[in-house]
């Protein structure tokens, strides 16, 4: 442990309940994406499910709405260090999307993708039993285009880069496909409890 | 039921245009260790920041553009951690350099402003993410806001450094002239911009489409590729103008801080 001069540290009161070396944005929502943000209105969204499924599916905006609604309440973490508790997202549960397709027993893994054409790689486990959801409101509002509207996918439990904005589709795979920022050197999943941050660690 | 084979291995690809593919193979062991850095020099940049160089040994090298994670530990083993964009060219002896905002009641660039002096230690690891690393390979628009110009001042310092001929432009937003970090390495390939007061006979505004349009109505052989770095509302105008005036949105890389 390398101790730096004269370091004490502000925020330790701030720790409690984040995971390993994140900090609290309180009011601050950060916005962190690598591209343009998308013109995308409600009308030209659409989410599709495919790859290993015995049904492929698409829902337009409409029909997706259709679907049972359901909330998550809880926190964010980002891994630049951010972490943001007492988030409100009211979307659809992702298992309500995944049961109409059924998934192939084969099906190990997924990746999501954005209209834009980000994507992410995830354990399909990630993503089931009510652990991630498509989202498009927070705190009650419509999700604005800078945080990923009209409709994100929030997986809260894994770093926030996972979470795809702008969410266009899942494809289920048999294997592990790194997205964008694992292409890029991050971790395959993410786990700030356990401080996946980067592909080493 | 029997499932289809012929899909189970098929490779991916989202059915638009973005996926910028990682533009240098990331290092990961290498970078991912951390290391202990000794501060060797601070320079003073503006009233706000600072130039911070370290010695870091072993040090695995960098592109422009990358950046580097920073760890401080106080005496009962307390951490806090950023990531910082490098402001330096690389540097084959083994040094690297951040420029910091002094963030009011920031927990580590309030320790690099108020306490830090040459011969002090801190941790960091990197060069980490491929996706805004430049190479010096294809022709760079560079728009920076603030502080967004660490890493963009990364790549222009590499451009002059290895003599590259390859075109580069850089557009550079301040709030004030007394703002301007690295106000007198300037040259011809940079427009400043600012948006409270300039120099007299400098107008006062936002980066428009006009100033951009030269460069984007007659770009480079190749076309250009465009880094945009700043606040998100830095971020958010200029990759718009930069999308209007008719650069790809798939060449457009975006870094923001909030």
């Amino acid at each position: 442990m390398n101790i730096t001069r004269g370091f004490t540290g502000l925020r330790r009161g701030e720790r409690a309940g984040l995971p390993p070396g994140q900090y609290d944005a309180r009011e601050e929502w950060p916005v962190l994406s690598a591209e343009v943000t998308p013109e995308l209105s409600p009308s030209d969204w659409s989410f599709r499910l495919g790859g290993l499924v015995a049904e492929p599916r698409e829902w337009d905006w409409e029909a997706a709405h259709r679907l049972p609604s359901d909330t998550f309440e809880g926190d964010i973490h980002c891994v630049t260090g951010w972490s943001r508790s007492g988030m409100r997202f009211g979307g659809v549960c992702l298992d309500v999307f995944l049961r109409a397709c059924r998934p192939l027993a084969s099906a190990t893994h997924a990746v999501a993708y954005a209209h834009t054409g980000y994507t992410a790689g995830l354990p399909l486990a990630d993503l089931t039993d009510g652990r991630a959801w498509i989202v498009w409101e927070c705190d009650g509002e419509p999700l604005t285009p800078e945080h990923g509207g009209p409709a994100r996918l929030v997986v809260p439990h894994l770093y926030f880069w996972k979470s795809v904005k702008w969410v266009a589709g899942l494809e289920l795979l048999d294997h592990d496909s790194p997205g964008f920022w694992e292409r890029n050197g991050y971790h395959a999943r993410g786990n700030p409890w356990e401080e996946q941050r980067y592909s080493g660690d | 039921m029997t499932e289809p084979t012929t899909r189970t291995s098929r490779p991916f690809s989202p059915p638009t245009r973005f996926a910028v593919p990682a533009r240098v193979p990331v290092d990961t062991p290498e970078a991912t260790r951390w290391r202990t850095a000794t501060l060797t020099e601070i320079r003073r940049e503006t009233a706000r920041a600072a130039t911070f160089r370290l010695a870091v040994p072993g040090w695995p090298g960098h592109l422009p553009g990358q950046h580097l994670h920073l760890r401080l530990t106080a005496p009962d083993g307390y951490t806090a951690q950023r990531h910082y964009s490098l402001a330096s060219a690389p540097d084959d002896r083994g040094h690297v350099e951040v420029t910091l905002d002094h963030v009011e009641g920031g927990e580590v660039s309030g320790w690099f402003h108020t306490r830090a002096r040459p011969g002090d230690t801190v941790e960091v690891r990197g060069p980490l993410s491929g996706f805004f690393a430049w190479a010096g390979d294809r022709p760079a628009l560079l728009l920076g806001g603030g502080s967004g110009v660490v890493p963009l001042m990364s790549m222009v310092r590499h451009h002059r450094a290895r003599d590259l001929t390859v075109p580069l432009r850089l557009f550079v937003s301040a709030r004030r002239p007394e703002e301007l970090i690295y106000a007198g390495e300037y040259g011809a390939e940079t427009t400043a911009v600012f948006t409270r007061s300039a120099p007299a006979g400098v107008p006062v505004g936002r980066l428009t489409a006009a100033r951009l349009a030269p460069s984007l109505s007659d770009p480079p052989a190749g076309g250009w590729e465009a880094y945009v770095c700043g606040s998100n509302a830095f971020a958010e105008h200029a990759s718009r103008l930069l999308a209007a005036g008719g650069q790809p949105v798939e060449r457009i890389r975006v870094e923001r801080f909030g």
